[in-house]
């Protein structure tokens, strides 16, 4: 799969600049993501990996630096700025679906309202989605009565629902018991297989070799070192890097 | 006793006009409030200082005030007429100030509401690309309103009460009918004045009751 990745860039972050207050959280990052590409942020907490994620849909602003997206520059507000998030699913940490409405209609919601689409229409693509990531069952119930798992599933149908050309997972299996953190990866590892263009903010190594073209490592609000994942975890160019692999690869 | 009986159908008039009042200034209320409530979490500077000014305003002025302001100042001033005859013009004036002073109350507590809905609702909805009003209509309001339905019970009672200040521009409400009934039974004041207590309490009580069921009822579970 990694040689289908096509060459044209869809996201390219030249020189942002990003500050919460005194702290530097984004340091001149430079980050192309070609069509198609699966890139794995990973990095020590307080990086900027999640910011990193964020800025791409403007969820956070930047101080400096330019982002375009699909050959356009990133919109600053408005029916513009919702256009773009509509072309860019976002999966969250603590998954966020709606906790007022249903499963089907977390799923339904953007279509209907964003897209326009009809209803019934909406609804049949829905089940269709919720049945490839395995919860058609529960469509009816509302986001409390699901596991983790299931909620964070549901998060990534709804993203789909959207047709983005691309999804950002914000550490989508940090927030996750143990036990359920796989199921949401295949799902994720499926999508990519698919040609699904991704930006992953995770800690799940397993899922960087398995399906990443690209591991970015950042540290301190900067990108360090990138590479592929199999000379990445195995020939670590950066002592930053090698330091951060020791510790979470011993154990 | 004998002086609720016999004025009983006038008793039941001021009630009803007492009812009137609360379920159309709750109404106005309930749209005036979420209107400000909305300006005072928009992104745009302006509409955010309209609603604080006003909501300061109206909150910290006594409702007496307001509602003699309606009466005299657009009433007789100001010459606002609703229809040609007085008293149902000084009643469209007394919803007008009831209306406009709760609906500042009905803000704030939408605004709390508003609080209780996690940022990450918000957020996952603009990621969707919903626009700011799309967000609020679908997503936080929803939720916001199911966390303060028992907050704005109690508001509708309050309102409930505050309806007697309407007396003071001579809407013939309970509390205006019970001070005439006083003049004419001087001796049956204690019953007079229980009765139209209890009668409060009629209204006010299962307000109470029904809006806490309600509340448990529609909470959000998260």
């Amino acid at each position: 799969m990694t040689e289908a990745v096509g060459s044209t860039s869809l996201v390219r972050l030249e020189n942002v600049n990003k500050h919460f207050g005194t702290l530097h959280v984004l340091k001149d990052i430079d980050l192309d993501i070609a069509r198609g590409e699966v890139v794995v942020a990973i990095g020590p907490s307080g990086a900027g990996k999640s910011t990193l994620c964020r800025v791409i849909n403007r969820l956070e602003t930047i101080d400096s630096g330019t982002i375009t997206f699909d050959g356009k520059s990133l919109a600053v507000e408005g029916r513009a700025l919702a256009q773009l998030r509509s072309e860019v699913g976002m999966v969250f940490q603590s998954f966020n679906l709606f906790a007022h409405k249903t499963i089907l209609e977390n799923v339904t919601l953007g279509p209907i309202r964003v897209r326009k689409i009809p209803r019934d229409q909406a609804e049949k693509r829905g089940m269709e989605l919720l049945e490839r990531v395995g919860i058609a069952s529960q469509a009816q119930k509302y986001p409390a009565q699901l596991s983790g798992g299931q909620q964070q599933r549901v998060a990534i149908a709804r993203a789909l629902a959207m047709d983005p050309k691309m999804i950002l997972f914000d550490e989508p299996t940090s927030a996750l018991d143990p036990e359920m953190v796989q199921e949401v990866l295949d799902v994720m590892i499926a999508l990519a297989r698919d040609g699904m263009t991704m930006l992953v903010v995770t800690h799940e190594m397993g899922f960087a070799r398995r399906a990443a073209n690209r591991v970015v490592f950042m540290a301190d609000g900067a990108v360090v070192e990138q590479n592929t994942p199999d000379e990445f975890f195995t020939n670590p160019g950066t002592d930053r890097a090698r330091d951060f692999l020791s510790k979470i690869l011993t154990h | 006793m004998g002086a609720l009986v016999e004025e009983f159908p006038v008793i039941l008039g001021a009630f009803w006009l007492t009812i009137r009042l609360t379920l159309a200034s709750a109404a106005a209320a309930l749209v005036l409030g979420t209107v400000l409530a909305a300006m005072r979490v928009s992104p745009f500077g302006v509409l955010r200082g309209v609603a604080t000014v006003y909501v300061n305003t109206l909150r910290n002025t006594p409702l007496t005030l307001v509602i003699v302001f309606c009466g005299l100042g657009l009433g007789l001033v100001l010459d606002v007429s609703f229809s040609e005859s007085l008293s149902v013009n000084y009643l469209w004036l007394s919803i007008i100030g009831l209306s406009a002073y709760t609906a500042a109350f009905v803000c704030e507590a939408i605004r709390s509401g508003i609080n209780t809905v996690p940022v990450g609702q918000a957020e996952a909805a603009r990621a969707l690309g919903l626009t700011f009003t799309q967000n609020l209509r679908f997503i936080v309001l929803p939720q916001a309103f199911r966390a303060i339905i028992a907050p704005l019970g109690s508001l509708l009672i309050a309102l409930t009460k505050n309806t007697t200040v309407a007396a003071a521009i001579g809407v013939a409400e309970a509390s205006l009918t019970m001070k005439s009934l006083f003049e004419r039974h001087q001796d049956s004041v204690v019953a007079i004045f229980f009765g139209f207590a209890l009668a409060f309490l009629v209204l006010t009580l299962p307000t109470g009751l029904f809006f806490g069921w309600l509340s448990r009822r529609l909470k959000v579970v998260r």
